[in-house]
């Protein structure tokens, strides 16, 4: 216990210390505890920056897309899945759909790229094919929909795991009983297999919800060049570019608090809610 | 229950072959092409889907000793040390934390939790990693992200499910906590062991960002090095891999060497996918 212990104390508690420097302008000659304190100085600029708010705006637009295209494709995933017949053939797709959530964003952007680049697999089959060619990568317009594309390229197969457990526990019998009252598969499918999976949707809907601030660091850092901070911008990459790059720690810290409050908040918030309409939630 | 009509058959059928499609035909384009022969490659665009004329020519040249051999060399023994680590400590505290009564074990699971609520924040992290003075060092890699809380649970949840009898029995015939956890928990928690072991494998094998903000280039793991070659477009040809005078077209070996990234992955991953249910699920149950 003793060194699992000590790894929470120093690399979570120890470290989160550190945000004292959020109200400090940071000299690292002086170090932590030797830099000047500012107050709120850090926050008052942040707040008056436009930069910070175009990337937090950037985060929300990409999170809303997200939660839009992304959340249901690996309800609808495992709902096939769950279809199939064969337990063979259920259980190779599901290795399949499995795979790409254990690859590093490194490879699955290069995928992409190679893909979708302007002398990609894509553009040279329209080439050959005499059609337009698209620019997909390096396009600020496509950026949105091509970082939501990776995510449920990536994750979407895993994501049906959960709901495949959910579907599983679904009661047989309750499918017998309501063909026998002449629901058809439509209507069994409406009365029994949704209302059978929906605490399940709820749960993942409000974690998804706490978590609205985070999309996607390692992807976003990756890509960002292509596009530039127009449009590639996140809070993550905002707080790297600031901080770690750009040296400005104390401006940089400040927003990194201000996300991580605002996303506690939302959890406490979004479970709230939860216990109002009668469901379980992330935690009581 | 009624067969279902041929319609819904037929739709299904495409549904899983549009499926099966996107997630395997990426990886057969850069196989063939990582396999591919340079004049192919050219002639066909830079991608080939199937090599006529298959060569290990790409292969040779970037595990030729060059930077790519190195990084290879240091992402396994990162991934090694790492998994081995991170696994020990997390089993301990999962354990510790898995039984009754245990001394602190309350207050230290919300402390514990805590953490997933609300993490550090990339700066503080990065202060703390300079501050201990593990600049361009590897336990840098390995220091900051020892245990993952999500794995913990899932540990602590199946150490858990293990019969409380079994636990009675084996203090009555004397053992103690080490022999109880050594003798009976391990070896019961094999399935969930594989599980959180693939994880911490998978997580330390992509990594890439801790290396770009606290290692000089040439200590780089091979991901950092497949994000500078491949996603930042430098040509692998320009680290001294040229000398050999018998460059591929740059399409091949970034293939290859994407190739080399992904297949410790497949490889380990059909021995492991079976267990994957289980253990996912006992931790987001009891989470």
């Amino acid at each position: 216990m003793v060194p699992g212990v000590a790894y929470f104390l120093v690399f979570h508690y120890g470290a989160f210390v550190g945000n004292v420097v959020a109200f400090k302008e940071y000299d690292p000659f002086a170090g932590l505890w030797g830099s000047p304190w500012v107050g709120f100085g850090n926050f008052s600029r942040m707040f008056g920056d436009p930069d910070f708010w175009h990337a937090t705006w950037n985060t929300l637009y990409i999170a809303v897309l997200q939660l839009v295209f992304y959340f249901p494709v690996p309800l609808a995933i495992a709902l096939l899945l769950h279809s199939l017949t064969s337990d063979l053939l259920r259980r190779f797709v599901q290795s399949v759909v499995y795979l790409p959530h254990f690859l590093s964003w490194v490879i699955v952007v290069a995928l992409f790229q190679q893909v979708l680049s302007d002398t990609g697999l894509l553009n040279s089959f329209l080439g050959d094919s005499g059609l337009h060619t698209v620019d997909i990568i390096g396009n600020p317009d496509a950026y949105r929909p091509l970082v939501v594309a990776e995510v449920i390229w990536k994750d979407a197969g895993w994501g049906t795991i959960i709901f495949l457990a959910a579907l599983m526990q679904v009661d047989e019998q309750q499918y017998e009983a309501a063909a026998i009252d002449g629901a058809g598969p439509w209507r069994r499918f409406w009365h029994v297999t949704l209302p059978s999976i929906r605490p399940i949707v709820v749960l993942l809907l409000i974690m998804r919800l706490g978590d609205i601030l985070s999309v996607g660091f390692e992807q976003m850092l990756l890509q960002r060049p292509s596009v530039g901070p127009e449009v590639g911008e996140v809070l993550d990459t905002f707080v790297y570019w600031q901080g770690i790059i750009g040296g400005d720690i104390g401006y940089a810290t400040a927003a990194g608090l201000f996300k991580g409050l605002v996303g506690a908040l939302l959890v406490f918030v979004a479970n709230r809610i939860a216990h109002q309409l009668g469901e379980q939630g992330v935690y009581k | 229950m009624e067969k279902p009509k041929p319609v819904t058959k037929a739709a299904k059928g495409v549904a899983v072959l549009v499926l099966l499609a996107l997630v395997l035909v990426p990886f057969l384009v850069i196989i063939s092409t990582s396999l591919a022969s340079n004049k192919e490659v050219v002639a066909n665009g830079g991608w080939v889907l199937w090599p006529t004329d298959p060569t290990l020519r790409a292969y040779e040249q970037i595990l030729s000793g060059g930077i790519v051999t190195k990084a290879l060399g240091v992402s396994v023994g990162i991934t090694a040390i790492g998994t081995f680590v991170s696994l020990a400590c997390t089993a301990c505290l999962a354990y510790a934390l898995s039984r009754p009564g245990v001394f602190g074990g309350k207050p230290v699971l919300l402390v514990v939790l805590f953490t997933f609520l609300f993490p550090p924040g990339m700066i503080p992290a990065f202060l703390l990693v300079k501050g201990l003075g593990m600049q361009n060092m590897y336990a840098a890699l390995i220091a900051p992200v020892l245990i993952n809380v999500f794995n913990l649970v899932v540990l602590r949840g199946f150490f858990q499910g293990i019969p409380e009898e079994l636990y009675e029995a084996a203090r009555l015939d004397g053992a103690g906590d080490w022999t109880v956890f050594w003798r009976i928990v391990l070896p019961l928690s094999k399935a969930a062991l594989a599980v959180v072991g693939l994880f911490y494998a998978v997580s330390y094998w992509n990594a890439w960002f801790h290396a770009s903000i606290y290692l000089e280039s040439d200590h780089w793991p091979l991901s950092q090095v497949l994000r500078t070659y491949v996603i930042g477009g430098a040509q692998i040809a320009d680290t001294g891999l040229s000398e050999a005078g018998m460059v591929s077209a740059p399409q091949t070996t970034q293939m290859a060497v994407l190739v080399i990234a992904t297949v410790p992955i497949l490889i380990v991953y059909p021995f492991l996918q079976k267990y994957f249910t289980k253990g996912v699920l006992t931790g987001a149950i009891k989470s």
